[in-house]
């Protein structure tokens, strides 16, 4: 349980600054595409033996590269969907050929609060580190060219380069959450909260931030009623996201209706 | 032949209820899929597979039908999304992925007590991932019936959907009512895909949607010839794929065959790769030629 605690404080932290620019840079196709090239890798290196932490850093990886290097010459959504279905049959079929145990693959499909053991505490918060410090020094170049890709192109700004290293932090992170929080709900943490912190304040410090208390929210209140219900963490990852960002939509649909009056 | 078709391969029941199914499949994906691509509504697409999983999944916990299930589930998702903001191009990718995100958790939460009540194994994979070869013969006939009633409402709409497709500006201009086109085409996204899901799998059902479509498009430039092209690469995939699946039971000593979406799908980005390559051969000849291959839609003759 306090491993569960403290490598999911951890990616819940960094999932909300990297889900804030997810958000910000409409990325959200690619934010699901690339964790489930990470369930393909942990399948992958089940097969072979090895840690899976490997498989799952290197599938991720080879997902975002797949999907920045075809976006230049493709619509970014077709590529992306394509690169997509490719992981999940590689998986299938890794799947298919190994003698996995049901529950496993499940585990790494769904989440599973115990996922993550004692010794790999220290290679998440490393590599979480590693995350958020890569997001830190890329933080302004990120932000300009996610407003204006234009704008920051004519001020110099790599826009291809920063879209790769973005998807690349975005591979890191999603082979971080997925043994804990699920390939298929990582991405409901990566939009849900961001996109709720994005309506209620239009300021980037103060958006990102709530991004963060928002996602760390959502994730101890997940973890918490799994724990108490035993139902799975990832039920309560997907609909706590969705809770949260319907009623920041309520507050956003409520203050706009209050200005307008004011201006009426 | 022996060692393309392996023995029994055509007189095996379920091998040819897949056959003729993946066809129907694969021409509904490909019709709606072209659209789909064009609109750059792909995400939307894949993502109302998983919402029809999370409703057959519901389904198989409730004891309904589960062609009921995924096609509800992808109705009630295309509405949900449609709800949040799915019309916007600046929000569609968000409320596309707040209701895939919710969607997932409640597939989690089915799956879960579909384990806990059943002894079957393999059921979360078979959800997840489908299989052709394990469709009931009894879905054929429903299955039929809703694909000819897809492909009839594409067909009724197509003038309107292809200009709005094309260009919002252009349509709005001439008239076409874009919301009504726009929640339409949704609809019927939802069923070609719910449809798919069951059938192929939520996997296939991307790849079929997305694939063929989008080779189509880097090569053709007349509408029927896209449709006809999407719908031949699709099935060509399918089949192939579903042969080679077959085959590969005895490839391996363990006797354990590959799935089919592992084939179907390698096929469909071989054949997207061959495609690209082809449109960009033609598109610099045109350009050496002194053409200009940057053609209005209408010039082209697709409006």
């Amino acid at each position: 349980m306090t491993n569960a605690w403290i490598s999911g404080t951890a990616i819940a932290a960094l999932v909300g600054v990297v889900g804030f620019f997810v958000v910000m840079r409409g990325a959200a196709f690619a934010a699901h595409a690339i964790p489930n090239g990470a369930f393909a890798g942990a399948a992958g290196a089940n097969l072979i033996g090895v840690n899976p932490l490997f498989g799952l850093v290197a599938f991720a990886m080879a997902a975002a590269f797949g999907i920045g290097a075809t976006s230049r010459r493709t619509k970014s959504d077709v590529a992306t969907a394509l690169a997509l279905v490719m992981m999940l049959a590689l998986g299938a079929a890794f799947l298919a050929t190994s003698t996995e145990y049901e529950p496993a693959v499940n585990a790494l499909l769904f989440g599973e609060i115990l996922g993550v053991s004692s010794s790999e505490i220290l290679p998440v918060l490393v590599l979480a580190l590693l995350c958020g410090l890569g997001l830190a020094v890329l933080y302004r170049p990120l932000l300009y060219s996610s407003i204006s890709p234009e704008l920051s192109n004519a001020r110099g700004v790599n826009v291809v380069a920063i879209d790769i290293l973005f998807l690349v932090v975005v591979a890191l992170t999603s082979a971080l959450a997925v043994p804990v929080v699920g390939a298929l709900l990582t991405f409901s943490l990566t939009i849900g909260p961001p996109a709720a912190a994005r309506l209620i304040s239009d300021r980037p410090g103060r958006a990102l931030a709530l991004s963060v208390l928002l996602s760390l929210f959502t994730l101890w209140a997940a973890i918490a009623s799994s724990y108490v219900s035993t139902l799975p963490i990832g039920f309560f990852v997907g609909t706590l996201s969705a809770v949260v960002y319907l009623a920041a939509r309520g507050w956003d649909v409520r203050r706009t209706r209050r200005i307008q009056r004011q201006v009426a | 032949m022996h060692w393309i078709f392996e023995p029994g391969l055509f007189s095996n029941g379920s091998v040819r209820t897949a056959l003729v199914l993946g066809a129907m499949v694969s021409i509904v994906s490909a019709a709606v899929g072209v659209f789909t691509v064009m609109r750059g509504q792909s995400f939307a697409g894949h993502a109302l597979t998983d919402v029809a999983t999370a409703g057959g999944a519901g389904a198989s916990l409730a004891g309904v039908s589960p062609l009921l299930g995924f096609i509800g589930g992808g109705i009630i998702g295309a509405g949900a999304m449609d709800a949040i903001g799915v019309q916007r191009v600046k929000g569609r990718d968000i409320a596309t992925g707040v209701v895939l995100g919710a969607a997932t958790g409640l597939t989690a939460l089915f799956l879960y007590l579909v384990t806990l009540h059943s002894a079957a194994t393999g059921s979360t994979q078979q959800i997840l991932f489908g299989s052709v070869f394990t469709v009931e013969p009894s879905t054929v006939p429903d299955a039929a019936v809703l694909s000819v009633l897809v492909v009839a409402g594409l067909l009724v709409i197509r003038r309107p959907l292809l200009l709005s497709s094309i260009s919002v500006e252009l349509a709005a201009a001439r008239g076409v009512r874009l919301r009504a086109v726009g929640v339409a085409f949704m609809a019927m996204l939802a069923v070609a895909v719910g449809l798919s899901a069951i059938v192929i799998g939520a996997i296939l059902s991307t790849a079929l949607l997305i694939g063929p479509p989008a080779s189509t498009l880097k090569v053709a430039n007349r509408f029927a010839w896209a449709m006809s092209l999407a719908s031949v690469l699709g099935v060509l995939a399918t089949w192939l794929g579903i042969v080679m699946a077959y085959d590969s039971y005895y490839w391996f000593p363990s006797h354990r065959g590959l799935p089919v979406s592992f084939f179907v799908v390698s096929l469909v980005v071989v054949e997207f790769a061959v495609a690209s390559y082809v449109g960009q051969r033609r598109k610099a000849r045109i350009i050496v030629a002194g053409h200009d291959p940057t053609k209005t839609p209408e010039q082209v003759g697709w409006v």
